[in-house]
C-alpha cells in the first residue's frame, strides 16, 4: 500500500514544555486513521503541524509527498482541513460559502455551480441553498463543513473533532459521509473522543502525554489490552497520564 | 484568480453587516457637518470687568468701544482691583481692564496713559487670545484720540504707521476653512486603518482565518482581498465629505479634485497598511483597538491638525514627519484653500508612497501562514 503519511520523531515544543514528543508513524492511502488522546495530550498540536499551519521543532514528516518543513504551502493543496472550531462564514449563505472554498482551492469555475447543486441534493440541503449558514441546526453546519472540506477532491482530509457536540444520529450520519469519501479514495485523518467513534476507524493511535502509546486496529488493541471495548482500552492507557486535562 | 472570489466574499460581507454601511455614511457626515463647528478656535463672550479709577468721559468711551466690539460682554464695574480679582476667582470674569487714574488727562497731553490687562489663563488660548483682542481695541482706540486731536492741532504731525493685514487664501480667518479638510483626512484615516484591522482581527477570532491559512491562497492575495474593498470604501468617504462641505460650508477646492483623490488613493493605503500590520500583531479585537487607538491619536497630534507643526518643539517637530496624516492635511489644506497643484506637492506624494510601501510591505512580512 502507498503511503501517504510518514511521521518520524516529530516533535513540538512551546518553551520547555513539549507538546508533541518524538512521535512516529504512517497513514496509508484510502485508510481512515484515527487519532486519539486526552485532552492537551497533544493531538491538534500534532494535526496542525501536518496541515503545513505550525512548524515542527524537531522530527521530519511527509504529507502527500510533500515535506512539512519546507513545502507547506504545496501539502495546503493537497490536503482538505475541517477545525474543531466551525469555519464556515455564518453570514454567507450555503451556496456562497461552497462557492468560495471552491473558489480558493482553484475549482474551475464552470463545475463549481452544478457540483455544487449536486452536493446539495446529496446532503438534503437543496431548499437551504440560499439561507445563510448561521440559520442552520449544528449537525448540518458540520456535514455541511465536511463537504466543503473535500469539495476540490484532495488525497488526505483532516478532521479535528469533527462530531463535537452533535448527536448520536448525526454522529452516524456524519461517518456515512466519511465512509463515501474513503471509497472515492480520500485517506481521512480524524481525531475524536468518542470511543464507539474509534471503532469505525481502519487503524487507531492513542496518545497519552505527547507522545504515542498505542497503535494499532481497534480488534488488536482489545484483544492486547483484554478489553471488551474501545472505552476500556482508552481508560486503561489514559489514566496513567500526568498531564492533566485543559 | 483566486483574488475574485475573496473579493467577493469581502463585500458580501460588507453588504450583509447591517452596521458597516450605515457606519461609513454616517460617520463622515456627522464629522464634517458638526466638528468644524465645534472644533473653532475663535473666542467670543468674554466676561470683562471693568475697573475704572479715572471715571472721565474717555474711560467711558473706551468702555463703551470695547463693549460694542462683539467679544466683550460687559459683566461688572468693580470699585477695585481686589472685588475683581474676586470675580475672576468665581469664575464670573476672564479678564479685568483697570484704568489708572489721570488716565484722561495723559492722554490729552500726549503723555502715557495707564491700562492694565489681566487675564486669567487657565485656559491658555481663550486667555491670550482676549487680552490680544482687547490691547487691539485699546491701541484703536489710542490712534482715534490722536487723531482727533492732529485736526486741532496741525503742528504735532505724529508719524504714527498703520498696518492693514491682508489674509491670503482665507480672506475672513474662518476656522473651519483651515479644519475641514484636516477633520476630512483624519475621518478617512481612522475608517482605512480601523475596519480593516477590525475584519482581520475578527476573523481571528471567529476562526475562519485558521482555515484560509490551510488554504493554498498565497498570503500576498490574502492581503490584497483585504485591502481592496477598504480602498474602494476610502473613495465613497472622500466623495460623501467633499459633498458635506459642499453643502454645509459651501466649499469647493480651488484645486482639481483628481489630484486630490490620487493622493488620496496613497492616503488610504498607507493606513490600511498600517491597520493590516496591527491586526498580524492584535489577537483580539480588543488589542487592535488599543493599538489602533495610539498609533491614529498620536498621528493625529503630530499632523498639525489641531496646532500649527511649526509651532511645536524641535523634536517633536521632527517626529512629525513620521505622522501619514501630517503629509495628507497639509496637501488637502494646499490643494483646497491654495489650489497648489501636483508637482508643489511632489515630495508629500513621494513620503506618501514611502509609507504605504513600508506598511504594506511589513504587512506581508509579517502576515504568518505557518507558525
Amino acid at each position: 500500500m502507498k503511503k501517504v503519511i510518514e511521521v518520524e520523531n516529530l516533535t513540538k515544543a512551546f518553551g520547555r514544555f513539549k507538546a508533541v514528543d518524538q512521535i512516529s508513524f504512517e497513514v496509508e492511502k484510502g485508510e481512515i486513521f484515527g487519532f486519539l488522546g486526552a485532552n492537551g495530550a497533544g493531538k491538534t498540536t500534532a494535526m496542525r503541524m501536518l496541515c503545513g499551519l505550525s512548524i515542527p521543532t524537531s522530527g521530519k514528516a511527509i504529507v502527500a509527498g510533500y515535506d512539512i518543513r519546507t513545502q507547506p504551502e504545496m501539502i495546503k493543496k493537497n490536503i482538505g482541513y475541517m477545525s474543531q472550531k466551525f469555519a464556515l462564514y455564518e453570514d454567507l449563505s450555503v451556496a456562497e460559502n461552497i462557492r468560495f472554498y471552491a473558489g480558493i482551492y482553484q475549482v474551475p469555475e464552470i463545475e463549481i455551480a452544478p457540483r455544487t447543486l449536486e452536493l446539495l441534493n446529496r446532503l438534503g440541503l437543496e431548499n437551504e441553498k440560499d439561507s445563510l449558514v448561521k440559520a442552520l441546526p449544528l449537525g448540518w453546519k458540520q456535514k455541511l463543513a465536511f463537504s466543503v472540506a473535500i469539495f476540490h477532491h484532495p488525497g488526505i482530509v483532516f478532521l479535528d473533532e469533527p462530531t463535537g457536540g452533535v448527536d448520536p444520529v448525526t454522529r452516524r450520519q456524519f461517518w456515512e459521509m466519511i465512509y463515501e469519501a474513503t471509497d472515492s479514495g480520500i485517506t481521512v485523518f480524524v481525531t475524536t473522543h468518542y470511543m464507539d467513534e474509534a471503532e469505525y476507524c481502519d487503524r487507531v493511535s492513542i496518545m497519552v502525554d505527547g507522545k504515542i502509546a498505542a497503535l494499532d486496529t481497534p480488534a488488536n488493541l482489545k484483544k492486547k489490552f483484554e478489553a471488551n471495548n474501545m472505552d476500556e482500552v482508552f481508560y486503561r492507557l489514559a489514566r496513567n497520564a500526568s498531564r492533566k486535562a485543559d | 484568480m483566486t483574488l475574485k472570489y475573496l473579493l467577493e466574499k469581502e463585500f458580501l460581507q460588507i453588504k450583509r453587516n447591517k452596521f458597516m454601511p450605515r457606519m461609513i455614511f454616517i460617520l463622515p457626515f456627522v464629522a464634517l457637518a458638526l466638528f468644524p463647528l465645534v472644533a473653532n478656535f475663535e473666542v467670543k463672550d468674554i466676561n470683562l470687568v471693568v475697573v475704572d479709577n479715572d471715571h472721565s468721559s474717555f474711560s467711558a468711551r473706551m468702555v463703551q468701544k470695547i463693549s460694542s466690539s462683539g467679544y466683550f460682554r460687559l459683566n461688572k464695574v468693580s470699585a477695585d482691583y481686589q472685588t475683581a480679582l474676586y470675580n475672576i476667582e468665581q469664575d464670573d470674569a476672564d479678564v479685568i481692564l483697570e484704568i489708572a487714574p489721570g488716565f484722561e488727562k495723559n492722554l490729552m497731553n500726549f503723555q502715557p496713559a495707564g491700562v492694565l490687562i489681566s487675564t486669567n489663563t487657565v485656559n491658555g488660548m481663550k486667555g491670550g487670545l482676549s487680552s490680544a483682542y482687547l490691547s487691539g481695541i485699546i491701541n484703536d482706540f489710542s490712534s482715534e484720540i490722536r487723531a482727533e486731536h492732529l485736526q486741532n492741532n496741525s503742528k504735532l504731525k505724529a508719524n504714527a504707521i498703520e498696518i492693514i493685514p491682508r489674509y491670503d487664501y482665507n480672506p475672513h480667518l474662518e476656522y473651519k476653512y483651515t479644519m475641514v479638510p484636516a477633520i476630512l483626512m483624519m475621518m478617512l484615516a481612522m475608517l482605512s486603518g480601523f475596519l480593516p484591522a477590525l475584519n482581520i482581527v475578527g476573523e481571528k477570532e471567529k476562526g475562519t482565518i485558521e482555515q484560509l491559512n490551510v488554504t493554498p491562497v498565497s498570503k500576498f492575495t490574502l492581503i490584497l482581498s483585504k485591502l481592496i474593498p477598504y480602498w474602494v470604501i476610502g473613495f465613497i468617504v472622500l466623495t460623501i465629505c467633499f459633498l458635506v462641505a459642499w453643502m454645509f460650508y459651501g466649499m469647493i477646492s480651488a484645486g482639481g479634485y483628481l489630484q486630490i483623490y490620487l493622493f488620496a488613493a496613497v492616503f488610504v493605503l498607507a493606513f490600511s497598511g498600517l491597520g493590516l500590520v496591527i491586526s498580524n500583531y492584535a489577537n483580539t479585537i480588543q488589542q487592535a483597538m488599543f493599538m489602533m487607538f495610539f498609533f491614529v491619536i498620536t498621528f493625529i497630534f503630530l499632523s498639525g491638525l489641531y496646532t500649527p507643526v511649526s509651532s511645536m518643539p524641535d523634536w517633536t517637530q521632527a517626529l512629525s514627519r513620521i505622522s501619514p496624516l501630517r503629509y495628507m492635511i497639509e496637501v488637502l489644506r494646499f490643494i483646497f484653500l491654495k489650489g497648489s497643484n501636483f508637482f508643489d506637492l511632489k515630495w508629500h506624494f513621494a513620503a506618501l508612497c514611502g509609507f504605504a510601501v513600508l506598511f504594506n510591505g511589513w504587512a506581508v512580512l509579517s502576515y504568518r501562514k505557518t507558525k
